[in-house]
């Protein structure tokens, strides 16, 4: 005989919704009343970060570049990268064709290294006909985590880099080996901030990447303030093959990252929009509601 | 059954078995087709093992194969290989082969070249383990069946020694005691019973738990002493290995040429047990996987839903949406990469350093595409599927209003994938006893020499047990008991007799069932009762007191022995013997006594009596018997002294007979009393009778003993075969014609009048049903004649009757007269619904018998053409019978099955009735189980010819055209339009009666259309007299031509093909042994369950897995579109913005438990509510969950929310330096929130399991994504998630996306939902708002649904399927139907012309006797009884009032009934 359990006999309390225009009116205008005010904090916030007052991220923007091409993509040696020497000396398969140049490994190997921006920036500011550089700095750029776990130059005795390197040879379009990207010895290597924010691929091909901060010097004035400037650039980053544009984006972040409108206008639209249907099924509720609820059948 | 497992496996010989009967029984030309492919060198040869035929033995013995077996499918060596072969045989697992061989070649390869392979490897693992665990526990069997031990001659001991079943090979001699299993299929050569007969039980095999006789072959029974191997020196030739269970040919040749025949009767089956047999050797003929067991033991048989029919034809549209996909993205690569003039740098060349051309590179795109979006193909939908069926059966396995307390069983469900079937059952095709009724054949009256006996007594009886069972039932049948109790009491005036009846049988209730002392065999068998079909209430007959009386006449006759006295023997009262007799003797069953298991009743004291006045009595005994039948002249005494002991035996029974008979003669007269509840056993009269037999003095030893008889012979077991014979034998015992024993030559009848009679049986013809009658031959014991008696089918037997030779003109006019009234009595039975049998005898000369002894004698001994020749020679048998009588067996419809017939069929269901009986039966049948309803228009179908019933269906269609035409008229008058014809039900009812030779003519191809055509426009269809191939015909017919969904319902061995065609087999638990459950997919134990069955699991189940099945389609699509819409921004390069653990993994774990217990657990409507509205199973019926148009919406819908997913993120992250996989990661938690809300959108009923699956799932996705970006750093490039998701979880920007990306996604399927809930709510809507209200409310709201809502679902549902009608246009049409209906006096008018039906309406038919009234009227009062009690007094004279009563009324409302057809030939 089977048992007399509520589950057996598929008596479990359950809760039914019967979803109609006057059950669910109330979540419709929760929707509404919640999603417009964060709309609009949202809009503002964006809409404020114009207002250069906080640290300046300084970025470069470049579109119709493929980083999400699935095999350059693929086209690294995660273990290389993490310092690890056999791979080092023997960068993983997925590099080709970029992993030995002239019987030697490269370091790092693959298309993305080998592909890496190569622009200088220089930003100056014109103050009756007299440029003072700001001060970029290239340090913080990058994750912390990819900074100081993902990223790490291979081990050995003592810290000269170029020993560490050695046996290996340059990415193809480099000018100068992966040891040379920085004076600073914890800004060089592969933690250069520079290649870590570089092999970080981007998710569509347009795309900025972070290049260098300006830190707010005191609270009285904007970090950049009104007034002229320069911007120098070393050109080395061939973008003409593939139809590409280059850019340069000075912007400080807030809470919700860089300026987007998006965000903030779908948030209103669609508050909006519950509150508009909230009303439409209360009318329908008035007009049809009641039949149902009251499990008449109509003729 | 002790082991359920080897039960399993037997499950199917039984019902190859049937078939094979079919093959061999019900058409002479398949046996003949049989017999010539059947050549005569197919044929086995045994040798015995033994020294002197050693060399021959090795010679062909050895060729055959030994007793060991080997069930399992593998081995450990080729399990891996073999289990991998034979998974890859679904297309399923190929399409993902080929994805993972496609992963790697290195220029397509998308994924990690192992990753690809995970799903498949868990899919394909699951299913090798549950294969590997099936089959080691088959291994395990077979390795513990080999290794049972069985008793062997062996040569060298020169004794039986213990061996192993693996070591026994044909030719071997085996010994067997009692309750051995046989190990091997062998022929019977020595059993330690006297007669040479061994009982076996075959339960295991076909788990009819009756004892079945096999028989020693002749010549070797009359051996006394045991069989000694080293002498046997014949040899024995049978036919080839086979799986016919119920057959057996061969011959042993003895050294001397010498012949016997061989038959299943010889032939010991493996598997069977031994029982009530010391001791029995036998020959080994058939080992191991060639005995018959083995043989039918093919396996399982794989049925497919229509539902899984339909998914894999959408899952077709996936591949091809697959494909589509695939192709835009190896063109948008072709073309993206042809855009560039050069090779841009994030372009990696080839291995060779050049790029490969944009078309290659495409075509190459084109393989990657479809690794990358495989998902489409949604492989653990299969395993989804697979789980969710498994939940579904065992949520419908538990459910407690299955279980019937009474046989303690409740449903099987023997087939685990076509529960949703169950909810789109558009006909039922039922077979009438065992599945409407219960099976429980009741003896109602009788008709002897044209006299009849209504048996008042007995329905009184039966009455009171019908409130006992009602009131027994606890169900909500309340209603039903009141009115059997309002109707007792107006109806009767004998309330005492009620309530002492009442009080025995509740005691009797209490008591269950009688307990049969059977230790082992009793427990093996779960379901069926301990004795077969012998529950009080068929083994309790109340007598006829007009009846009785006559009967004591008959013992008061003979005891005055005087001259004058034997002429006053009426011919009646030889007919009454005769018809007694033959209900005793004339069947199979076998009598046993419980206390001593299975031990034969004999009569051991032989001898004793002193022979005198022997002449005496047997002229007495010849005048009353055989007088005035024929007038054949007396046997000469002398030939009688030389008869065998066996008729010497008999001889003496008649003198005892002279001793008992003045005690009977008072006690008879007591019984005969006026309501005298008088059970057959009245201990009183026994006692009485003992008394007089002491003071009678002589040597009354056995006289004693025979008539002491009735205290053990009150605890005789009778096993029948069928419930028929059962219901014979006890009304004869009621009578006092106890059956006594039973051996394979003789038969002991306590004839109370006449003492014992010993009769010599020389032959049983058993039933077929072909012949529809079974006859046995005696020898009597006191004419000496050979006497045959034959029971049948009034259909068949009526032909055969004829006087014999020598009749004188009185004598054959008295028996047309009998033969007249008869058929009147018989009619009048199956009117009322009962089963009618006609008794018939015949006597012979000796030479007579010996002629036909000669050619049945050939027929025995051959071995290829045996069957037909056998049915010839039972043919030649039964002629010129005498008609003794008949008899009318009740059959009561189970509880609830009117109730359930409505219900399902105000489900949509069509029911069709198939039954083996008379049509009259059927008809009645059919109108008390509101199968047909008294105001339905009946046409009958009964032609002789093939042409004339193509014009009857043609009269009637255009008839029934003409009548929904005319009404169409009317209702567009009403300004409404009408429902076009083909999708309108047929309103108006009409029923079809048929019986089975017009059957024939239907079936035929020209014919089949327009039958269907008329089948369609009835309500209901009754099939009579309809053989087992023409019910699975049927149903064939309707399921391939309709397209129709179709479900077989029977308890039988007669319904076994039809349950095996239809798309649903429903077994009945019933009386009649096992095999139609066996064959069946669900069994259940009472016809009424079925309602909870379908309208409750099947529109559970179908709801339920359609539901899952959507949004499977739903989910993958959804969830691959993520990706696709990626590749617009990836240059259509096959890159995955999401990390392939986590893709893969998506479906494998964090998505995959909610939908499978959304598919087990989802609960549209209530229970109650389903039972109570059966209309919303059109809901299911015709799949409105899962239209073709429900399948593309889903993807629509699907296709939008991939939209909202990625794109919400897309322009959310627009421009900014948001990395690969920190864009997929926002894209991915949303749609696991987006899939994981639609699932709680979808769900009808959300419990806490469903909550905590939810949640748990949506941790588990948190919980893992976490745990994998804090310790992934190198190890699964390129993703490499290290920190992204922590990242993410502190950027307040993630959870706005996914906030704002979710409510989007689902908020046209929201608003769909809650307007369709508003503004189009669906029948299941509306049924789901009275789930709410309080019961008062709810009752009230059900009863305003019953009225009209009927109305409401036809019209919706014509609406989605394309016609239009309003509801007022279907209520209009419908009352003008009951308008119309009623007043065409005669609707259809058939000319009658060369066998042609002629339609009558009932008030042209006046039948010419009182008695028997117009049919129709009969039948409401049937109607009107079977409505309050079911059985009341039939032929009683308060009946008769209430006929002619029901007569004039019937006759003004003129409801034309076909029941009376008047041929003209």
């Amino acid at each position: 005989k089977p048992d007399n359990t509520a589950f057996k006999q598929q008596r479990l309390p359950a809760w039914q919704p019967i979803l109609t225009a006057g059950t669910v009116l109330p979540a419709f205008f929760v929707i509404g009343l919640i999603f417009i005010p964060i709309g609009i904090g949202i809009f503002v916030t964006s809409n404020n970060i114009r207002e250069y007052e906080s640290n300046v991220f300084m970025y470069y923007g470049l579109s119709n570049f493929y980083q999400n091409h699935r095999r350059y993509v693929k086209s690294r040696d995660d273990s290389q990268l993490n310092g690890d020497n056999s791979s080092l000396l023997n960068p993983s398969k997925e590099c080709e064709p970029y992993r030995t140049n002239e019987d030697k490994p490269i370091a790092p190997c693959g298309a993305i290294a080998n592909s890496m921006f190569n622009d200088t920036l220089e930003l100056y500011r014109i103050d009756n006909d007299t440029r003072t550089p700001i001060t970029l700095i290239k340090k913080g750029i990058a994750w912390w985590t990819d900074k100081n776990v993902k990223f790490r130059n291979p081990t050995g005795d003592g810290n000269n880099l170029t020993a560490l390197f050695q046996g290996t040879t340059k990415p193809v379009n480099w000018p100068k080996p992966v040891y040379m990207l920085d004076s600073e010895l914890d800004n060089n290597g592969f933690i250069n901030e520079d290649f870590i924010v570089w092999m970080r691929t981007a998710a569509l091909p347009t795309f900025r990447k972070l290049y260098r901060l300006i830190e707010r010097k005191n609270n009285l004035q904007p970090t950049l303030q009104a007034g002229k400037y320069s911007l120098e650039i070393t050109y080395n980053y061939p973008v003409y093959s593939f139809d590409g544009r280059k850019r340069m984006i000075l912007s400080t972040i807030s809470w919700m990252g860089g300026k987007n409108p998006f965000l903030g206008i779908a948030y209103i639209t669609v508050g909006s929009i519950c509150f508009f249907l909230g009303v439409v099924l209360l009318i329908i509720h008035h007009k049809y509601g009641n039949r149902n609820t009251s499990a008449d059948i109509p003729n | 059954m002790a082991d359920p497992i080897r039960w399993a496996r037997y499950r199917w010989q039984r019902l190859i078995s049937t078939e094979g009967r079919e093959v061999s029984s019900s058409s002479n030309s398949s046996s003949k087709r049989y017999q010539s492919s059947k050549t005569a060198s197919k044929h086995r040869i045994v040798i015995p093992c033994l020294g002197h035929f050693k060399e021959e033995y090795e010679k062909v013995s050895k060729l055959y194969m030994n007793n060991k077996i080997r069930t399992t499918k593998y081995t450990l060596l080729n399990f891996i290989p073999r289990n991998l072969f034979e998974q890859f045989h679904r297309v399923a697992n190929l399409y993902f082969l080929f994805l993972v061989v496609l992963n790697w070649v290195p220029l397509v390869e998308a994924f990690q070249k192992e990753i690809t392979m995970l799903p498949l490897v868990v899919v394909l693992t699951i299913i090798a383990v549950k294969d590997g665990l099936e089959d080691y526990s088959k291994y395990k069997l077979d390795k513990q069946i080999n290794n049972l031990l069985t008793k062997v001659y062996s040569r060298k001991e020169k004794k039986y020694i213990d061996e192993c079943w693996k070591n026994v090979s044909v030719g071997d001699f085996i010994r067997l005691s009692r309750n051995e299993i046989i190990p091997a299929d062998m022929v019977l050569l020595y059993s330690s019973d006297l007669d040479g007969i061994c009982y076996i039980e075959t339960a295991s095999l076909d788990g009819e738990t009756n004892l079945k006789q096999r028989q020693v072959v002749r010549g070797y029974s009359e051996q006394v002493s045991e069989i000694d191997p080293e002498k046997f020196s014949s040899r024995i030739e049978c036919e080839s290995p086979n799986n016919d269970l119920s057959r057996f040919r061969g011959f042993v040749e003895h050294s001397n040429k010498d012949r016997v025949g061989l038959s299943k009767e010889n032939l010991l089956l493996r598997g069977c047990t031994v029982r009530n047999t010391e001791a029995v050797v036998g020959i080994v003929v058939y080992a191991g996987h060639e005995t018959k067991a083995m043989l039918n033991n093919s396996g399982p048989h794989y049925k497919r839903s229509k539902l899984e029919r339909k998914v894999n034809s959408d899952i077709l549209w996936c591949v091809l949406l697959l494909i589509l996909m695939c192709l835009t993205g190896a063109v948008g690569h072709g073309i993206w990469l042809s855009r560039y003039s050069e090779i841009p740098f994030f372009n990696i060349p080839g291995p060779d350093g050049k790029l490969i051309p944009p078309a290659l590179a495409g075509f190459n795109m084109f393989w990657t595409m479809i690794i990358l979006l495989q998902v489409l193909i949604p492989i653990s939908l299969y395993v989804s599927i697979e789980i969710v069926k498994l939940g579904q059966i065992y949520l419908i396995q538990n459910d407690i209003d299955f279980y019937h307390e009474k046989t303690d069983s409740t449903i099987q469900c023997r087939s685990l994938n076509i529960a949703e079937d169950l909810g789109q059952i558009q006909y039922i095709f039922s077979d009438k006893t065992g599945t409407l009724t219960e099976n429980k054949m009741v003896f109602r009256r009788c008709s002897i020499a044209g006299q009849e006996y209504c048996h008042e007594e007995n329905a009184k009886r039966l009455e009171s047990y019908q409130e006992m069972d009602s009131e027994d039932e606890d169900s909500a049948d309340a209603q039903y008991a009141s009115l059997n109790h309002m109707s007792k009491r107006r109806g009767h005036n004998c309330r005492a007799v009620n309530e002492s009846l009442k009080k025995k049988s509740l005691d009797q209730l209490s008591g269950s069932y009688p307990v049969a002392g059977r230790e082992n065999s009793a427990s093996d068998v779960p379901h069926a009762g301990h004795v077969a079909f012998s529950s009080r209430i068929e083994t309790d007959v109340v007598p006829d007191t007009q009846l009785l009386e006559k009967f004591s006449q008959i013992s008061s006759h003979s005891y005055q022995q005087s001259e004058d006295a034997v002429s006053k023997l009426s011919l009646e009262t030889t007919y009454i013997i005769d018809f007694f007799l033959a209900l005793a003797i004339c069947n199979t069953v076998v009598v046993s006594v419980p206390n001593q298991p299975r031990q034969k009743m004999r009569h051991s004291s032989l001898g004793r009596m002193p022979i005198k006045s022997l002449e005496e009595i047997r002229q007495m005994f010849q005048r009353l018997s055989v007088r005035r039948l024929s007038s054949s002249p007396l046997p000469s005494i002398k030939e009688s002294s030389s008869e065998s002991p066996n008729s010497f035996v008999s001889k003496l029974s008649i003198f005892k007979m002279k001793l008992a008979s003045p005690a009977l003669d008072g006690a008879a007269q007591r019984a005969a009393e006026p309501h005298n509840p008088d059970s057959p056993e009245n201990p009183q009269l026994s006692e009485e009778l003992d008394m007089v037999n002491v003071a009678a003095g002589s040597e009354h030893h056995s006289a004693g003993s025979s008539v002491k008889g009735s205290s053990p012979l009150s605890k005789l077991c009778y096993e029948a075969e069928s419930p028929d014979e059962a219901a014979l034998v006890h009304a004869a015992r009621a009578y006092k014609c106890v059956l006594q024993s039973r051996t394979p030559d003789q038969v002991t009848v306590d004839f109370t009048g006449l003492g014992s009679l010993t009769f010599q049986l020389l032959h049983i013809l058993p039933f077929d049903s072909v012949r529809k009658r079974m006859s046995v031959v005696v020898r009597h014991p006191v004419s000496n004649k050979v006497v045959v008696y034959t029971k049948g089918a009034d259909s068949v037997m009526m032909d055969l009757l004829g006087t014999a030779s020598e009749g004188t003109k009185n004598s054959e006019m008295e028996q047309k007269k009998i033969k007249e009234r008869t058929q009147k009595h018989l009619d009048d039975y199956a009117r009322r619904g009962l089963r009618t049998l006609c008794i018939a005898k015949k006597v012979m000369s000796n030479e007579e018998y010996t002629e036909w002894l000669n050619h049945h004698f050939l027929a025995e001994t051959s071995i290829d053409n045996r069957e037909e020749l056998l049915l010839e020679s039972a043919i030649r048998l039964e002629t010129k019978l005498t008609l003794l009588g008949a008899t009318g067996i009740e059959d009561r419809l189970q509880d609830g099955v009117p109730d359930t017939i409505q219900a399902l069929r105000k489900a949509g269901i069509k029911i069709w009735m198939l039954t083996g009986d008379k049509r009259e039966t059927a008809v009645n049948i059919a109108y008390a189980c509101k199968l047909l309803e008294p105001d339905d228009k009946i046409f009958t179908l009964k032609s002789q010819s093939r042409d004339v019933c193509a014009l009857v269906m043609n009269k009637i269609l255009e008839g029934i055209q003409k009548n929904t035409s005319a009404k169409k008229t009317k209702s567009q008058k009403l300004g409404n339009v009408s429902a076009s014809p083909t999708t309108q039900a047929p309103a108006f009812s009409a029923g079809l009666v048929i019986d089975g030779k017009t059957l024939e003519h239907v079936l035929h191809d020209s014919l089949q259309n327009i039958f269907l055509d008329l089948t369609e426009k009835c309500r209901a269809v009754v099939c009579c007299q309809a053989t087992p191939l023409q019910k699975s015909v049927l149903v064939r017919l309707v399921r391939n031509k309709l397209k129709a969904m179709t479900l077989a319902i029977g308890d039988g061995a007669n319904d076994v093909s039809m349950i095996q065609v239809a798309d649903t087999g429903v077994g009945i638990l019933g009386q009649e042994g096992m095999q139609a459950v066996m064959a069946s997919d669900f069994a259940i134990s009472q016809f009424r369950h079925l309602r909870k069955l379908l309208l409750v699991h099947g529109h559970w189940c179908y709801t339920r897995l359609t539901n899952m099945v959507l949004y499977f389609f739903y989910k993958n699509v959804a969830y691959v579109n993520l990706l696709f819409w990626y590749q617009f921004f990836c240059g259509f390069s096959g890159t995955s913005m999401t990390d392939y653990w986590i893709l893969i993994l998506f479906n494998l774990l964090f998505t995959s438990v909610p939908p499978i217990v959304y598919g087990v657990l989802d609960k549209d409507v209530s229970a109650e509510i389903l039972m109570q509205i059966p209309q919303l199973y059109v809901m299911s019926q015709k799949s409105v969950a899962y239209l073709p148009s429900t399948f593309w919406i889903t993807l629509l819908d699907a296709f939008y929310q991939s939209l909202v997913c990625f794109f919400v993120p897309y322009f959310t992250y627009y421009g900014s330096d948001i990395d690969i996989f920190s864009f997929g990661n926002p894209i991915n938690t949303a749609a696991l929130f987006i899939i994981l809300l639609h699932l709680l959108i979808e769900c009808k009923s959300v419990t806490w399991i469903h909550a905590v699956v939810i949640v748990g799932s949506i941790l588990f996705y948190f919980v893992f994504t976490l745990a994998f970006g804090a310790t992934c750093k190198t190890h699964n490039p390129p993703s490499n998630p290290y920190w992204i998701m922590e990242r993410h979880m502190t950027d307040p920007v993630f959870y706005l996306v996914c906030l704002l990306t979710t409510c989007v996604a689902l908020l046209p399927r929201y608003l769909l939902r809650v307007l369709q809930g508003t503004l189009f709510p669906s029948p299941v809507m509306r049924a789901k708002h009275l789930d709410k209200l309080i019961p008062e409310e709810q009752r009230e709201a059900i009863k305003r649904w019953k009225d009209d809502c009927v109305v409401n679902c036809r019209m919706e549902f014509q609406v989605t399927s394309g016609s239009s009608s309003s509801a007022t246009g279907a209520v209009s049409e419908e009352e003008s139907i009951a308008s119309v209906l009623p007043t065409s006096k005669t609707p259809l008018q058939f000319c009658s012309r060369g066998g042609l039906v002629e339609e009558v309406s009932l008030s042209d038919i006046q039948d010419e006797s009182g008695n028997t009234n117009s049919l129709s009227s009969e039948r409401t009062v049937f109607l009107n009884l079977s409505k309050e009690t079911n059985s009341d007094s039939y032929g009683s004279s308060n009946c008769c009032a209430k006929v002619s009563q029901r007569t004039s009324e019937e006759g003004k409302s003129a409801i034309s009934l076909a029941g009376l057809n008047t041929e003209q030939v």
